[in-house]
């Protein structure tokens, strides 16, 4: 099958400069900006919608996630193998989706209008929050509404983005990308993948880093944290720079 | 044993007077910036009265502090771990800003460019979380001398905890003053909640530290902290707390508080503790019992095997010294008159007070009696159920046996000193009624009324043998990315707004925070280009806008960018 430039463009090297970019750009934003890294929450100046919100919003959030690592990163074969039958994998993927999806965007309407509304929430809202608020709400939208037109509305068992998507988007990962796959996918899905791959690139640069503070270990450590003050400053109230400067590290513990 | 050092502050409450300048120092050292203007790391409360937040000592209400379970461990009263993680998304238990404050500033170039008018131009309150017109309604002394406290004082959680018969006899009205920071607890439940592992209590002194860097602003430790001590800067979103400041206790100097307090109530010393044994006093199982095993922690410092234990554990020879000498130990242990506030909050807190007697004495002398006659005090004390009990519920978990028997020795020490005072001979079976000497109650009365800055603040040093902490002193300016380096400081941070990138120095944020204030009225409303708000000009030289731009000279439109003082002294 003939590629196209566009293909290629689409479907090899945008999705490789925003993995890049997303790559990079965290490590460097980690490095560089700790301090910036926080979820920003607002709870402090309005909680009866962000009570609503907050939590609809997020776990509907984590179920989207769960599901699009089952339909992206476990090929076919495997739940054919396992014994899961086409039927039985739409009828879950479908409503499992739809309900996180459901939950997911009335999350994100409470939460975009809230912001709106809220005079202290708005004006805490920098020009990064509104770009990060566009380009997610488009992604979920547009992932929504491919759910809905094509794997609902338009009967049978949809599309079935398993022997296309999913494939090519773990071609990526393989390094050796099939764009080919991508021909022919419906205009909804092209553009859900797009728009998330472009959200993937702004990520490291917007508050949505605090995803990957979720506190995991915290379960494993114990309740008390004490700290040396030799370790907790490293000497000096400056942070020793990179170069020349002569290395100020960890002293002797007293 | 693991022997460790926590810096202890113990505050004599009969000497507050109430003024506030602890407050005010404290926030003009801390927390003068956008985020933290509802921060309060000291403020005084009036007592009786509903604190700051308000009601912050209703736990079943805030859930702040441990609780023991069903099997009698020991467990953070908002729920454990997996709960913690379960309500990240939204916590539940939060105090939201009107249950602090809505900080305000006031349009004051109003008075100032008003056009000429019949009616004088007013200032209006402005919200400076909004920017919009606000009323006024509640700050963070409210009910400051039980102003207003008719409406609200019934709403004290302490009062609440009280017998019925308050209200009838609540005409006799008494208060005092309670300042308060952070209690730096041997068993933070901030620390306990933080799921980021960001809060820490240092090893060498105890002091609670939250780490900026690590932060993530999931805001669990201002609801574990059940003295609501802990704050979220909602412009950088991370916590903020009292750091005991810990610049100055590391080279020796007493913190702001205890250094401008008027009344010098403040006692600064070092304390040895036992770790191994601060998780069994705080599960005692009756409530009543945690102040002795909270004071049980303390080791003697006098004790040889105490010494030797310290020093095995790497507590150097002049903190041990330190802490024999500490005016604090001396306070809870020798003279048994310092007292933790809120000690069933199971956090071991480790800001001690001596209750007032004052409230005792006030009642006594407005009926005609002696104030400062030994047996009429006692008397007094323990006839006297509403303020003993009101203060056995701040610092004994409603036990009214050690704070009466602490009253009665502050009233013996004032009945034997008077006589001292006056030329006669002090009788000594006052002092032994108390189970002391005359002579530890002239020590006692020594430490309480008359002790020297040395005496008062005694800090041992930081070992930190290196020369790079004076750094900041030494060119402010020159950290990465800053102005000496040729970057932007403090106008041009990051590229994420004002809060991201490397922290600017403390000095350094203050240096440009005093410039643009020198020439800001308000981040709100018009401002007259260039005018120096005289209310916020230190004095030092001739900031442009001082004076009205000149013939030639001026340019008259804006003054310099940054404001900077010129020619300092």
């Amino acid at each position: 099958m003939d590629v196209s430039t566009t293909q290629i463009v689409l479907w090899v090297v945008v999705p490789y400069a925003c993995l890049a970019i997303f790559v990079v750009g965290t490590l460097w934003r980690y490095r560089y900006d700790k301090f910036g890294w926080t979820t920003r929450s607002s709870e402090l100046y309005e909680k009866r919608l962000l009570r609503l919100g907050s939590p609809l919003f997020h776990f509907g959030l984590l179920a989207v996630i769960a599901g699009h690592f089952v339909g992206l990163a476990i090929p076919k074969s495997w739940t054919d193998s396992a014994g899961v039958s086409e039927a039985a994998y739409h009828f879950l993927a479908t409503w499992l989706g739809t309900l996180g999806a459901v939950m997911l965007v009335s999350g994100l309407v409470i939460l975009i209008y809230r912001r709106r509304t809220t005079g202290p929430v708005f004006l805490a809202t920098t020009r990064t929050d509104k770009l990060m608020y566009v380009m997610l709400a488009a992604s979920i939208l547009s992932g929504t509404w491919a759910t809905v037109h094509i794997q609902i509305l338009a009967g049978g068992y949809g599309y079935d983005y398993r022997q296309t998507i999913s494939p090519w988007f773990r071609s990526l990962f393989l390094l050796q990308p099939e764009p080919g796959l991508m021909l022919g996918v419906p205009l909804a899905f092209a553009v859900h993948v797009t728009l998330a791959l472009l959200l993937f690139a702004v990520w490291p640069f917007t508050r949505l880093v605090h995803a990957f503070s979720a506190p995991v270990t915290y379960p494993l450590r114990p309740y008390i944290v004490y700290r040396s003050r030799d370790a907790a400053t490293g000497g000096g109230s400056r942070t020793p720079r990179r170069g020349w400067e002569p290395s100020t590290g960890r002293r002797e513990k007293r | 044993m693991r022997v460790m050092g926590q810096m202890t502050m113990v505050m004599n409450l009969d000497k507050c007077i109430g003024c506030h300048t602890c407050s005010v120092t404290c926030k003009q050292a801390w927390t003068n910036r956008t985020g933290t203007e509802y921060v309060w790391f000291n403020n005084v409360e009036t007592r009786p009265g509903l604190g700051y937040p308000r009601t912050y000592q209703d736990q079943e209400r805030w859930q702040g502090g441990w609780t023991l379970n069903r099997r009698g461990k020991l467990t953070l009263r908002a729920g454990g771990r997996w709960k913690k993680l379960a309500s990240i998304f939204f916590n539940p238990k939060m105090p939201d800003i009107h249950d602090y404050y809505e900080p305000w500033t006031y349009e004051y170039d109003m008075l100032l460019s008003a056009p000429a008018q019949e009616h004088t131009p007013v200032a209006r309150p402005k919200s400076l979380l909004s920017g919009e017109n606000m009323k006024i309604s509640w700050s963070a002394n409210w009910d400051d001398n039980l102003g207003g406290s008719t409406a609200t004082m019934q709403d004290d959680p302490v009062l609440q905890h009280m017998s019925s018969h308050v209200a009838e006899e609540f005409e006799q009205t008494f208060m005092f003053y309670l300042p308060r920071i952070c209690e730096h607890c041997l068993n933070p439940a901030c620390v306990a909640s933080c799921p980021s592992g960001a809060m820490y209590k240092r090893a060498e002194d105890g002091i609670v530290l939250v780490d900026q860097d690590q932060c993530r602003g999931w805001r669990m430790c201002v609801t574990g902290c059940p003295y609501k001590k802990v704050y979220f800067n909602h412009k950088t979103g991370k916590a903020e707390k009292c750091t005991l400041c810990y610049p100055r206790i590391e080279v020796g100097m007493p913190t702001v508080c205890s250094e401008t307090c008027v009344g010098r109530l403040r006692y600064l010393g070092l304390v040895l503790y036992d770790a191994d044994r601060v998780g069994e006093a705080a599960a005692t199982p009756d409530e009543q019992d945690l102040f002795a095993a909270q004071r049980s922690v303390l080791l003697d410092p006098h004790d040889p095997d105490v010494v030797a234990a310290a020093r095995r554990d790497g507590i150097p020879d002049d903190w041990i010294d330190a802490a024999q000498r500490s005016p604090a130990w001396r306070l809870i242990h020798d003279y048994e008159v310092a007292l933790p506030l809120h000690p069933e909050y199971r956090t071991l807190p480790m800001v001690w007070y001596i209750p007032p007697l004052s409230p005792v004495v006030d009642v006594v002398t407005s009926s005609g009696n002696d104030g400062e006659d030994g047996r009429t005090l006692f008397a007094a004390i323990s006839r006297m159920r509403i303020p003993l009990e009101y203060l056995a519920g701040l610092f004994t978990a409603g036990d009214t046996r050690p704070v009466e028997r602490v009253l009665r020795r502050l009233a013996a020490m004032r009945s034997y000193m008077r006589d001292v005072n006056l030329g006669r001979e002090p009788v000594e079976a006052t002092a032994s009624a108390v189970g002391m000497t005359g002579d530890e109650v002239r020590e006692m009365y020594r430490l309480l009324a008359i002790a020297k800055y040395d005496e008062r603040y005694v800090i041992p040093t930081a070992h930190a043998e290196i020369a790079d902490d004076l750094e900041e002193m030494a060119c402010s300016l020159d950290f990465e990315g800053g102005p000496g380096m040729g970057g932007q400081g403090m106008q041009g941070a990051g590229p994420f707004g004002s809060s991201s990138g490397q922290p600017t120095p403390v000095a350094v944020e203050n240096f440009h925070a005093l410039a643009s204030r020198q020439t800001a009225d308000s981040p709100y409303g018009p401002t007259t280009p260039g005018r120096v708000n005289l209310l916020n000009w230190d004095g030092n030289g001739r900031p442009d806008g001082l004076f009205p731009p000149g013939d030639g000279t001026g340019d008259g439109t804006g003054g310099s960018a940054n404001g900077a003082p010129r020619g300092a002294s």
